[in-house]
């Protein structure tokens, strides 16, 4: 029998970072739940008390950007009606109505999809198979408000699943998909048939590499809510020094979290500065800048060779590539992701470390290349071809690609060839740091070159865009999101770069540099495509002729 | 129809009661090039992207060919970055986030306390003017008890804000004369405000203008004449808009059978309905204020470099495009997204505060007015087409309930 989901919880709010520009109207309206730290770096109680319902409704009415969710989630492609199904097919099939969908990944965008599909009108048979224990809930805050004991790690359930009917299996890892059979095995050897399948069984943090040394009291890695609350508990608890392995995004965030709770933190990174695996060393060293002035201890160019522990098993320190040690209690080792796909060994799809290949439907790619009917993938387990980046294909982590996949996805699933969206969103991120909201949107990792247009970076308040041969492809702005929207489109639109407008805000002299970013990404000399239409149903991309 | 004379009617007071079905002609043409040389940009996708767009200004300084001198350089709303946006934060800090986020929540109680003084005040008649009565009083007693102005100087002020005001935008009339009075009412509330601030100096309260006289900080503080232009845009700002909104929102409520006795009995409704009304009855109906830095092509227009941009708001939130069913009005749509208080860097400085406002005056009304209803429909409107408004909305009513929290 389908059962409601529902926590019981009287307010649950999320709030979509992607579409927020700061205006700060909410924290205004309700000041108890929401906070900005700095000049637009937002922060938010998940789940607030029932009192504070009014003030809720009433941030969530007055957000302008109505980025605000409370209770239930509007989805992210916005068409005139919202609620308004999306036509799918010209005949309502027997699939709609009696159909089985199986989802497996019980996360954002496991759960969105399974939002859209019954948005879309499907009245079949929805299982939702997850291997943790909890219901879906939001993984941006657990390096952010969660470490810092303002939100208990069980308050950032997502609210998006409490309407809809779906069978949910928690705490029962998929072990295994066979394709011929339409069938997903469970851990428990049970063996689940679906008439369409959705894979989005995301990432987990990577471990550090040497199992002796990660089994250390005091060593840990962040990606679920049952890791974050062990951290939270030991912060709580009192530690002298922290160590973090690797200044990425989540490494970067946790610093800040642990310099706002007081406590002394060493951060060590490989690279030349922080982030400048995602966002190139120009931003990387304002980035060095930020976490120094915040009291961080920073060691670039330097890697961790071994975490050191006592008789007990407690971790003590470690020792550094460059012959220096650290003594601290803690270690957060923050070096990326590994995606999800183990389970989907001998099932004949594109699948490895970079996520299952899929067409830019979201339909998954077999290993001869060939794209499948019913079997899609949506999250930071897809790897898909972008038309705007030359149909180079890309693995995000980014919470707004889940979701906007995970709708594209669900769509698909129900839809004939003709009714079938393209995944065509620009990959956006947020990430709130030292007091900094830092926002992207496009991709930074094929530029060969930045410049600041707009702002001052002494003011670590700019925007900043990347181009690749002459084309803008990528902006990055620091306490300046409400300008994103405007770049986002002149990427869409593959405007020249320099964007050498007359601006507000523009610096005096506007001249690129070298971006250097680790070419992750080495995009073929191909076709260039403006996108066109606001509309999921009216978005396409049409090719423009190559300038010589 | 040539379409700068629909937006030449549009601003003909004859149309002041029901400019709408103008609005959907000029829609025609997302992005119209007015007589003056200017352009007027109707849609509202359009208009969102040149609320976001750097290529456009606020600083009329900056035009082609500049209005002559004004008394004063102007207040934050006419300013670009990196100018405004340290002016507005330098206001915002006495105001709201990130360094006193409570300001408004905590002015709750009193905006409650008002309300119920003014609607006490025509309990023992059955007829009101919802203007003079409420919606004007109201949001000026606030204004004045935030900046710290006393409230016995309304009546100077209010004639000195109404010239400024009546002036904004085209109107119609000799355009030298309206400049005239604009630029004496400027001088003289400069005049006011500056004696005022420096007795705030001297003698600080725990009022905005005391805060925006002694601050300083890593923004450095505010000069005297930031100091005057800034207390001028909020006294103004705060008081000739929010009359509006009160206002067309008890017309619309009047209007719509039903929606009074469903806004007394459902409290979270009230919050809608205020959104629904700044997308559908706003205030502010255009921003006449915007200059083009560079060529800016967009919905195939290119708008040339020096040209004045004209953003039509109450146009744009009834754009078929983006809201369904637009000339509806129906505070239970499942969002609410308007340009009621514009959008970007300029979005209103005030706007948590003037929502509270009307949520707080209008729920009041439609609780305590027994059997209200319109005199005159539609009703006399003032002259300003861009801050649009009635002049006198008259309510008859049976009797006035006993406030009751
Ligand atoms: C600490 C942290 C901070 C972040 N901050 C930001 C941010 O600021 N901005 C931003 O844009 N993004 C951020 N992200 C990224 C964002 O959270 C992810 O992009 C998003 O969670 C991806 O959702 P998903 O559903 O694809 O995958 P996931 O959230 O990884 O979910 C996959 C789910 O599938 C389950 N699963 C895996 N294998 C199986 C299996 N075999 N059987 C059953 N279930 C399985 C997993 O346990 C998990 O529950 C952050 C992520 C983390 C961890
Ligand atoms: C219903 C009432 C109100 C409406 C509809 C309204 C509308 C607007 C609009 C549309 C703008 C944008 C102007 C532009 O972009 O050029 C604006 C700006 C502004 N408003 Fe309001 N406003 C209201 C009430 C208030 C109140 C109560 C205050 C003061 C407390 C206020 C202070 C300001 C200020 C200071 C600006 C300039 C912001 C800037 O340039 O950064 N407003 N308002
Ligand atoms: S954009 Fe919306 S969510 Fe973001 S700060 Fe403003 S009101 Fe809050």
């Amino acid at each position: 029998m389908p059962a409601r989901i529902d926590g019981g919880v009287a307010v649950r709010v999320v709030v979509d970072l992607t579409r927020c520009q700061g205006y700060g109207q909410c924290v205004f309206l309700a000041p108890d739940v929401f906070t900005m730290h700095g000049q637009e770096a937002l922060m938010y109680d998940t789940d607030p008390d029932d009192a504070q319902r009014e003030h809720v409704l009433r941030a969530a009415a007055a957000c302008p950007v109505q980025a605000l969710h409370v209770d239930r989630m509007a989805t992210q492609h916005r068409t005139v009606e919202p609620e308004l199904r999306h036509p799918t097919s010209d005949v309502d099939g027997e699939f709609k109505r009696n159909g089985h969908i199986v989802i497996v990944g019980a996360s954002l965008a496991g759960g969105r999809a399974a939002g859209v599909l019954r948005r879309d009108g499907f009245k079949g048979k929805v299982t939702l198979i997850g291997d943790e224990k909890h219901q879906p809930y939001d993984r941006p805050p657990l390096s952010k408000q969660v470490l810092t004991g303002r939100v208990d790690a069980e308050h950032t359930m997502l609210p998006h699943l409490r309407e809809i009917e779906v069978e949910w299996l928690a705490g029962t890892p998929a072990t295994g998909l066979d394709i011929g059979a339409k069938q997903v095995t469970l851990a428990d050897g049970r063996q689940i048939g679906f008439d369409k399948v959705l894979i989005a069984t995301g990432a987990r943090a990577r471990p550090w590499p040497i199992e002796a040394e990660a089994a250390l009291d005091g060593v840990y890695v962040l990606r679920t809510l049952d890791e974050a609350d062990r951290m939270r508990r030991r912060l709580a608890a009192g530690v002298n020094r922290v160590l973090i392995i690797g200044a990425g995004f989540t490494g970067s965030e946790v610093a800040s979290v642990c310099r706002g709770l007081d406590l002394e933190v060493t951060v060590v990174e490989a690279g030349p500065a922080p982030l400048v695996g995602a966002l190139g060393r120009v931003i990387g060293d304002i980035a060095a800048g930020m976490q120094r002035d915040a009291g961080v201890d920073l060691r670039c160019g330097v890697t961790v060779t071994e975490l050191v522990g006592d008789e007990q098993g407690r971790l003590t320190g470690a020792r550094l590539s460059d012959g220096g040690t650290v003594e601290a209690d803690m270690a957060v080792v923050a070096l990326g992701a590994v995606r999800n796909v183990e389970w989907l060994e001998g099932s004949g799809l594109a699948a490895g470390p970079w996520g299952v290949a899929t067409d830019a439907g979201c339909r998954a790619v077999d290993i001869n290349g060939l794209v499948t009917d019913d079997i899609f993938v949506a999250g930071d387990v897809a790897r898909f071809p972008h038309p705007v980046y030359h149909y180079q294909f890309m693995s995000l982590e980014h919470w707004g690609n889940a979701v906007a996949q995970a709708e594209i996805a669900a769509h698909n699933m129900l839809s004939d060839q003709a009714h079938r969206w393209p995944h065509l969103s620009l990959p956006v991120f947020w990430s709130n740091q030292f007091g900094v909201n830092i926002k992207s949107v496009g991709v930074t990792s094929i530029a060969d070159e930045v410049v600041i247009a707009q702002g001052s970076v002494e003011e670590r308040r700019f925007v900043a865009v990347y181009g690749y041969k002459g084309r803008i492809t990528a902006a990055v702005t620091f306490d300046q999101a409400m300008w994103l929207d405007f770049y986002r489109d002149l990427i869409e639109r593959a405007t020249p770069f320099p964007p050498d407008y007359r601006m507000v805000g523009r610096p005096d002299e506007m001249r690129p540099v070298p971006a250097e970013v680790p070419q992750r990404m080495a995009p073929a000399a191909g076709a260039t495509v403006v996108v066109t239409g606001h509309d999921p149903a009216e978005r396409r991309v049409s090719l423009v002729r190559q300038q010589p | 129809m040539e379409p700068a004379s629909i937006y030449e009617q549009i601003h003909q007071f004859t149309n002041r009661a029901n400019p709408y079905p103008l609005y959907a002609e000029l829609r025609e043409t997302p992005v119209a090039r007015l007589e003056d040389g200017g352009y007027v940009v109707s849609t509202y996708e359009e208009i969102v992207a040149l609320l976001h767009d750097p290529r456009v200004s606020s600083d009329r300084r900056k035009l082609a060919h500049p209005p002559p001198g004004e008394p004063l350089p102007p207040s934050f709303i006419g300013t670009d970055p990196p100018e405004h946006d340290r002016l507005r934060r330098l206001a915002m800090r006495h105001f709201g986030p990130p360094h006193s986020p409570r300001v408004v929540e905590n002015m709750r109680g009193e905006l409650h306390e008002i309300v119920k003084d003014l609607i006490d005040g025509v309990a023992g008649r059955t007829q009101a003017d919802i203007v003079d009565d409420i919606a004007y009083p109201f949001p000026v007693t606030v204004i004045c008890r935030l900046l710290g102005v006393p409230r016995e100087d309304e009546p100077r002020f209010h004639a000195w804000a109404e010239q400024i005001v009546e002036n904004i935008g085209p109107g119609e009339g000799d355009q030298d004369e309206r400049a005239k009075r604009r630029t004496a009412a400027v001088l003289a509330l400069a005049t006011y405000l500056g004696e005022l601030a420096q007795a705030h100096r001297r003698n600080p309260g725990d009022d905005m203008l005391s805060g925006l006289a002694t601050y300083e900080g890593p923004d450095g503080s505010l000069s005297d004449t930031e100091l005057i232009t800034t207390a001028a845009l909020l006294l103004v700002a705060g008081h000739e808009t929010t009359v509006n909104l009160i206002t067309n929102g008890m017309l619309t409520l009047l209007r719509n059978p039903g929606l009074i006795e469903r806004i007394r009995d459902e409290p979270d409704l009230i919050i809608h309905t205020v959104e629904e009304l700044l997308r559908f009855e706003p205030p502010v109906h255009f921003l006449p204020q915007r200059v083009a830095l560079d060529d800016i092509t967009i919905a195939g227009v290119t708008i040339p470099k020096g040209s004045s941009i004209v953003l039509a708001l109450a146009s744009g939130s009834r754009d078929p495009a983006h809201v369904h069913d637009p000339e509806r009005f129906d505070p239970d749509r499942p969002y609410i997204q308007h340009l009621g208080f514009g959008g970007g860097i300029h979005h209103c400085f005030g706007a948590p505060l003037a929502r509270l406002e009307a949520q707080i005056a209008l729920r009041e009304l439609a609780k305590r007015l027994v059997n209200p209803r319109l005199v005159t429909d539609p009703p006399p409107y003032r002259p300003n087409s861009t801050l649009r408004g009635p002049r006198h909305l008259l309510v008859e009513y049976d009797r006035v309930l006993p406030y009751r929290p």
